[in-house]
Parts: structure tokens; C-alpha cells; sequence
């Protein structure tokens, strides 16, 4: 019997979401790691039962858990004392150095402060996970401050790919509002050695040689509260996404507008069309038609909910432009929520399963792809985070 | 034995109920007790101490003996009363909401 498992990252703990085909009866677990943030869970794509979690604390700094067996144990890799003395290092599945190594040729020290002024990187918590598409023990780990880094041994030990960082246009980029977070990895599944990447807020990148180069691909993309509207770097994009049968197309909700581009990130238009307003942080992609997509529009940047109290989906079923709004089961009145930039999902059935969490703690699904939503719980903390698995 | 309080997450992450009990060879200071504890409990590295400067973490404090012990040199001998394990060296996450 198909099930899905979502996946829930909150500021107070992880939870597990669990139900069959149906989508209707469902069970809760959690919370799990309880009273620290939960930026990001994600499972393997060829190992579902192998999820990886980002568990972080302001106090404590950065941990990273993984589970063998679909979420019902977790260990730290390498927190435990390993007998074989050739063995990796224990203990350093939390250590995120930024490489200052004599081969990048750089030393890659600062970047723009927010009043303009250079400042020293400092690593502060990992805000994305991205298990490779094709091993289990590789996962991609995006950090805050904004850098890429990589394990090939299933989380026990980290490096960072220092080329991204280490762009000319490094030194020019400045955190966002919150934080300089590398926040978006999508891997090409046709192309192995494409990734792309987005930052807040200098921009999307892409590497087309697994990691070793990248260039920023933000060309089309206008933001006028940066000096130069167009220029190459410094623009908060929020989220990018990609449908699998077509990676060269990429949507994206920027700070303000939603983008389209159709040659990888070469050139990108403006598709937010008749929204009530482009500003908001998720965008999804449909599983199986390539041109729907979803954004929960959100007041304003100053103003960090959803407009005229109603909690809104919008669905775009020609790639952007033309947009509907989806209500059905959804607060109309009284609703000041947002929904943060990981917080939305889908799973892979058959009747593609649309999901997303709050920051009110209320985490909805919608089992015919946006027509109609239920709560699937309503009171948990502050949705950070949500990914679906859809398993046989 | 050096007798260690962590707080309730590090207690959680390292699976320990109540106190850390430890062997410290040669000279009890912050940095012999901080190596023992994290020798034992690999988990517990990078959580008190920085990877890569070692050092306290901003919100971390060291209290001992109705001391606050967190600038002083990890290198100065912490209180008798801690190295005969009379006292306890506490781990405390600094008061800060949350």
C-alpha cells in the first residue's frame, strides 16, 4: 500500500507525518530532537528509510542526525567512538569549516556586512540538506553564512566545494533579513555535474562541472532596493524549483516577483502575472505536469503574512502569468500566517499531493493538488520546513 | 572523578542522565575536563567549545563553586573542590529567551 511520510523541520522540534494513499487518516510522531530548530529533514531518493536532519541551537551550534529506518532512530554519524583507529574522525559530523586552503588560490575571508562594510564569514547553522540522486551517502548541506558543502560518507564528515564561495562576486554578497543562508540545492537529474544553487540574498548560481565553478545566473532578474536593479549579484531570491522531466526551466520566487527562465538560468522573465502580490518565499512544482506551479503570495516585505487575513494558495497552470487562488479548506478571515521558503511540498501520486506548514504550526495537504486542503495538525511550533517522501 | 553538569539538550544529545562522572589525567583545568568530556562523548564536540578555535561558544558558561569561571584561562586549575570532585564543574547555556 503506497504511503507518504512528511517530513516537518519547526523551531522546536522535528515531527513525522505518516499515511497512506488516501491522505486522510494520519499519524503523528515527534516531537523529535525537541527544544532545538529544525531548519531541514530530507530523505535519500534511492534510500527513502535514510533521512537526514539539520538540528541546530544558538547555544550549541550545529548538529547533524540521520536515520537508517525511516525516522524511528537517529544517531549523529561519527558521534560515537569508532573502534578502528584508520577510520574517519568521530565527532566531526557538526564541523563546517569554510576552506581557506592555499588551492583555492583565495583566502575568502569576508564579505559585504549589511551597512556595506566587510566582514569576516562565520558559519552559523546549515539551512538546506540535498541527498544526491543517485548514493545514499552523499548529501549536499547548504550553510548560513552562505556556502555549499559536501559528505560522501553519509554525514560523518563535511568539505566545503570552496569554488562557489570563492566566485569573484564572493566579497559582494550581503546577508538578507535573515541571514546570508544558502537555502536552495537542486540537483539535474539528467546532468550530473549541474547543480544550481540560491542564496539570500546574492543570487542563484550554477555549476555545470560538479561544483568546481560556478556563475551567477540572475540575468532578467530586477531588484530596486540594491544600488544597480540589474546587476549580476545581490538579489534575494527566496526559492527556486525545477520539475525533473524538464530542468532546464526554473521557477523562482524572488524577494518581489515570480520568475520563470527556460535555458537554465541564462535569462529569466517576470510570470507573477495577476497576483495579488508577488512577494512570498515557497514555490512548488506539480509532479507530474511541469507547467503547474505554487506560491503562497504574502503581504509585503515589511508585513511578513498572508494579505486581507486569507491564507491563499495560488496555482498557475500555464507556468506563471495566469494564476488562480486556492481556498477551498483553507482560513479565510483572521489568518496572519507565512509560510517559510522550505515549508512546501509534494509527493508523487498518482493525484499529485500539494503540502505546506505555517508558522502558526499548522500544516496543510491538499490530495487533488490544490482543489481542496485539511489540516493534517494545527499546533505544532513554528513551521520551518516540509518535505514529502512518497514510498511504495 | 571530575563530576560534570551539562545542560538538558547536551545531556539529550550525549544520552547521559544526571551527572558526567570523569577521569582527568594530570593538571583539572576547563580545557582537561572540556578533552575528557568530549574523548567520551564525541557527539558533544563542536557544542561547548568551537571546532576550529576551541573556543566557549558565546552562549556557553562555565560555573563552579558559585563561581563564574567562563573568562578565565582554560589553562588556570579549576577549584579543589571540583578536582576532588567535592563540586561540580557546570556546563549552563546562557539565559537568553528561546
Amino acid at each position: 500500500m503506497t504511503q507518504v511520510r512528511v517530513l516537518v523541520g519547526t523551531r522546536k522540534g522535528a515531527f513525522i507525518l505518516t499515511s497512506d494513499g488516501h491522505r486522510r487518516n494520519w499519524d503523528v510522531q515527534g516531537p523529535l530532537f525537541a527544544g532545538w530548530e529544525i531548519y531541514h529533514l530530507k530523505g535519500s531518493p534511492v534510500d527513502p528509510n535514510r533521512i537526514y536532519a539539520s538540528q541546530s541551537s544558538s547555544w550549541f551550534g550545529q548538529i547533524i542526525q540521520r536515520s537508517d529506518d525511516g525516522g524511528r532512530t537517529w544517531t549523529i554519524p561519527g558521534g560515537e567512538k569508532l573502534p578502528d583507529p584508520y577510520g574517519p574522525p568521530a565527532g566531526m559530523s557538526n564541523k563546517f569549516v569554510y576552506d581557506t586552503s592555499p588551492e583555492t588560490g583565495r583566502p575568502l575571508t569576508t564579505h559585504q556586512w549589511y551597512d556595506g562594510t566587510q566582514h569576516p564569514w562565520e558559519f552559523k547553522r546549515i539551512w538546506h540538506l540535498e541527498p544526491s540522486l543517485t548514493d545514499p551517502d552523499v548529501v549536499y548541506a547548504g550553510a548560513e553564512d552562505a556556502a555549499l558543502f559536501r559528505s560522501t560518507n553519509g554525514g560523518q564528515s563535511w568539505q566545503e566545494l570552496p569554488g562557489l564561495r570563492g566566485h569573484s562576486s564572493g566579497p559582494q554578497w550581503a546577508p538578507g533579513a535573515g541571514g546570508m543562508g544558502l537555502h536552495t540545492i537542486l540537483l539535474d537529474p539528467t546532468n550530473p555535474k549541474r547543480i544550481y544553487i540560491a542564496i539570500s540574498s546574492a543570487g542563484t548560481f550554477r555549476t555545470d562541472d560538479g561544483g568546481e565553478t560556478w556563475k551567477p545566473i540572475n540575468r532578467g532578474l530586477k531588484s530596486q532596493y540594491i544600488p544597480d536593479p540589474d546587476a549580476e549579484v545581490g538579489h534575494c531570491v527566496h526559492r527556486i524549483a525545477l520539475h525533473p522531466s524538464r530542468p532546464n526551466v526554473l521557477f523562482m520566487q524572488k524577494h518581489w516577483d515570480i520568475m520563470r527562465t527556460d535555458d537554465a538560468g541564462e535569462n529569466w522573465r517576470e510570470v507573477s502575472g495577476n497576483l495579488p502580490t508577488d512577494f512570498g518565499f515557497p514555490i512548488e512544482v506539480h509532479a507530474h505536469e511541469p507547467d503547474t506551479i505554487y506560491v503562497v503570495p504574502i503581504k509585503s516585505d515589511s508585513e511578513h503574512y498572508v494579505p486581507e487575513g486569507k491564507l491563499r494558495v495560488y496555482r498557475s497552470r500555464t507556468g506563471g502569468e495566469e494564476w488562480e487562488p486556492l481556498t477551498n479548506g483553507l482560513p479565510q478571515s483572521n489568518c496572519y500566517v507565512n509560510v517559510l521558503r522550505d515549508a512546501m511540498a509534494v509527493d508523487s501520486l498518482d493525484s499529485c499531493g500539494v503540502y505546506f506548514g505555517t508558522t502558526g504550526g499548522q500544516v496543510y495537504v491538499s490530495p487533488d493538488a490544490g482543489d481542496t486542503w485539511t489540516a493534517i495538525v494545527r499546533d505544532l511550533p513554528a513551521v520551518v520546513s516540509v518535505e514529502v517522501q512518497t514510498l511504495p | 572523578m571530575i563530576r560534570v553538569v551539562l545542560p538538558y539538550h547536551l545531556r539529550t544529545l550525549a544520552r547521559v542522565d544526571g551527572e558526567v562522572l570523569l577521569d582527568v589525567a594530570g593538571p583539572v583545568t576547563t580545557r582537561t575536563v572540556l578533552d575528557a568530556l568530549e574523548a567520551r562523548y564525541p557527539m558533544l564536540k563542536g557544542t561547548i567549545r568551537e571546532h576550529e578555535t576551541g573556543r566557549r561558544r558565546a552562549f556557553v558558561r562555565f560555573f563552579a563553586c558559585r563561581e563564574d569561571l567562563s573568562h578565565e584561562s582554560p589553562d588556570n586549575p579549576l577549584p579543589e573542590a571540583v578536582a576532588s570532585g567535592a563540586e561540580p564543574f557546570l556546563v549552563v547555556g546562557a539565559t537568553a529567551g528561546g
